[in-house]
């Protein structure tokens, strides 16, 4: 135990003292964060705005007049038809469509299920979505104050994104990002620092001393542990503070979740560092096998449904690939564990798998 | 029981024989000097006997435990300096020693009479840097690190290598001092001018032991006649001194050369064989070997 705790120390002595770890730790998720972030965020007012009205009566006129009153959209356009909006929207022209359907009022005041359709130009995905979301949330109050109470809605929204449908946005990069922080803290940061002792041949002294290798191990990966989990923190809090990205569902079982992906991608790191001799090697071996899949191949930055059957298969062995699910299945949809099992379960026989795999190729001699 | 046993250790990489079946022993308490130039097969040899490394044949015992069977007992109970400075730059000199006094399960203050000696020069550094110091003094912080838990057995891998001759030489009255201690030392060196500061030596040349005994009987067993010579045009002298008749052997020996001779071979007929290559200031006397001289003799 105290000889754990000496090695705990040493190697926060190591990254403390060490400025480019420090700034990889501590820069790196920052920096991703606000690059992602404001490279899809703006502010917004006047957004130019269409409208299909099929109704022509007195409720449609005043929803199209609630909505431009808001200040928040402008009425460039009343297209007749879909193929007239659609080239509004390639040349740029309106960056939100209204379809108002056929007998709008009649419907709403028999209480008949109607359907709005808000279409939005997804090129510029967080702009949509924050347009769709203040679109349906003044149709909300519109409903509100003409129907009173949720009860007797039934005017449905249905949105759809133009260009880009599966909406690469502050809310799918939040927790990519995290993916691919923790796996740079747990997995390379690690992997590099074993390597490190082994070049250096201090690993030559722990090992000819009493210190068992899961002493080894533990005391290395300890503090890697503890940073991994305060920047997957820092990175929500960003998230949450600066982009609005919420998190629904249980913060146990999140922080749960980064936990065991974590020890996954620790484990890869050991693995990893079992194989590489230098620091040159962990850190190739890392960027090539680890970050660039993870980053291209997990939904991060390509939606997996429009990959290759084949990248999708390789996708499917990314411990990030389950993780980002996880992730947004407790931040965006608020889901609990029983709709979250699958991923849940793959990622923990990963880690299991890479654990024993990296135990039983660490080596207690030099070669 | 605290010696070393070697029997019949051989160890390659790949096609690279570094030890050939080596065998000897080391008797408890000994400073035992290991001489061989680069390649020799001295930190092969070091690894196999601190455990880090398997033998391909042969067994070897340290401190009586064997090394492949009680590893983990051997790594308990032996200090070892690699021959690269291996400890942590960026770590202070007292951070350096309590960690590896704690690793050891072991307390600075409880081993600390052992290394005073040693770490009182060092002292007034101990907040620096290890990678801040100089060559002698990273050297005594690896020594102290080595020394920290009262190991039986000291494996120290060219710890004078890259180090100033001031450095040196304290270095082994230290290493002196050490024996008092009852600590067995095997120590590795490929200047064969610290052969004199063991209690016997072992001249190892790509894998295999060419002598061993005290530094004075490996000494004493060179038994040609040996000249220190030289003349004006040192290069040709040597060149020529090679095609004469008389020679066993000609090295180069700092200002002089080393002329190894025939027996029977006075300095009268070397003299004039100098002279009748032209050569002017031609000094040629009787010279005593030295560790080198029965090396290059037996390589
Ligand atoms: N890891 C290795 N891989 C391949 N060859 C090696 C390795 N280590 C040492 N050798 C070779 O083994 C021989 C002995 O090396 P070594 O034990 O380091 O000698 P020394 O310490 O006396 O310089 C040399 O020929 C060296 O090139
Ligand atoms: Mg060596």
């Amino acid at each position: 135990m105290q000889s754990y705790l000496a090695f705990v120390r040493k190697e926060f002595y190591h990254i403390l003292r060490d400025t480019r770890t420090l700034v990889i730790l501590f820069g790196m998720p920052i920096a991703q964060v606000l690059i992602f972030g404001y490279a899809v965020t703006n502010e917004f007012r006047d957004a130019p705005v269409a409208v299909i009205d099929n109704a022509r009566d007195e409720l449609s006129r005043e929803l199209v007049h609630e909505l431009v009153s808001s200040g928040y959209f402008k009425l460039v356009d009343q297209p007749a038809t879909a193929d007239e909006l659609d080239a509004l929207f390639r040349a740029g022209e309106v960056k939100l469509g209204v379809f108002i359907p056929p007998d709008f009022e009649s419907d709403f005041f028999r209480r008949k299920q109607t359907t709005l359709q808000f279409l939005a130009d997804g090129s510029d995905p967080n702009y949509a979505t924050t347009l769709l979301n203040y679109g349906s949330q003044i149709v909300g109050n519109f409903q509100q104050r003409h129907a009173g109470g949720p009860e007797n809605y039934q005017v449905g929204v249905e949105m759809q994104l133009m260009y880009n449908p599966e909406l690469i946005s502050a809310y799918n990069f939040i927790p990519g990002v995290v993916a691919i922080i923790l796996l740079l803290i747990s997995a390379m940061m690690t992997s590099l620092t074993i390597a490190k002792e082994k070049e250096m041949g201090t690993m030559d002294l722990l090992l000819v001393s009493p210190l068992s290798p899961l002493t080894i191990i533990l005391g290395k990966v300890t503090p890697y542990v503890l940073l991994s989990m305060s920047n997957a923190l820092l990175i929500l809090l960003l998230g949450y503070f600066v982009f609005d990205v919420p998190v629904l569902g249980s913060f146990w079982l999140l922080t749960g979740f980064c936990l065991l992906y974590v020890l996954t991608a620790l484990s890869l790191g050991i693995l990893i560092s079992t194989k590489a001799s230098s620091q040159q090697a962990a850190m190739m071996g890392s960027l090539f096998s680890l970050l660039m899949p993870s980053m291209l191949l997990s939904g991060f930055i390509f939606p997996i449904t429009s990959m290759p059957w084949m990248l999708q298969k390789v996708s499917g062995v990314i411990p990030a690939t389950y993780f980002i699910e996880l992730l947004k299945g407790v931040m965006l949809k608020g889901l609990g564990m029983q709709y979250l099992w699958f991923p849940t379960l793959v990622l923990a026989t990963m880690t299991v798998v890479l654990l024993s795999l990296s135990w039983f190729n660490f080596k207690i001699r030099t070669k | 029981m605290n010696g070393i046993e070697i029997e019949n250790i051989s160890k390659s990489y790949g096609a690279t024989l570094a030890l050939d079946a080596l065998t000897f022993t080391v008797q408890p308490g000994e400073r035992f000097g290991l001489l061989g130039p680069d390649g020799a097969g001295k930190s092969t040899l070091f690894k196999i006997l601190t455990t880090l490394l398997i033998p391909d044949t042969g067994r070897a015992s340290v401190a009586g435990w064997d090394v492949n069977k009680d590893f983990a007992t051997i790594r308990r109970h032996i200090g070892y300096m690699p021959g690269r400075f291996s400890l942590y730059p960026d770590l202070s000199v007292a951070e350096n020693l309590n960690f590896f006094a704690t690793i050891f399960g072991t307390k600075v203050k409880a081993n600390y009479e052992l290394i005073r000696p040693i770490y009182e020069q060092i002292e007034p550094f101990s907040k620096r840097r290890a990678g801040a110091l100089s060559g002698g003094m990273k050297q005594k912080l690896a020594l102290c690190c080595a020394l920290i838990h009262q190991p039986k057995v000291l494996f120290l891998d060219e710890p004078t290598t890259g180090v100033d001759a001031v450095s040196r030489d304290e270095f082994w009255v230290m290493l002196g001092e050490l024996k008092k201690a009852g600590i067995t030392i095997l120590v590795s060196t490929p200047y064969m001018d610290e052969a004199a500061r063991c209690e016997r030596v072992a001249l190892l040349q790509t894998g295999k032991i060419l002598a061993l005994d005290t530094p004075a009987n490996v000494v004493n067993a060179f038994n040609q006649p040996l000249w220190a010579v030289r003349a004006d045009n040192y290069y040709q002298l040597l060149l020529d001194l090679r095609q004469a008749s008389f020679t066993e052997r000609a090295e180069v020996f700092g200002e002089f050369i080393h002329l190894t001779t025939h027996t029977g071979t006075d300095r009268e007929s070397i003299v004039a064989y100098a002279q009748s290559g032209g050569h002017g200031n031609i000094v040629v006397e009787p010279a005593k070997a030295s560790i080198e001289d029965v090396f290059l003799a037996l390589m």
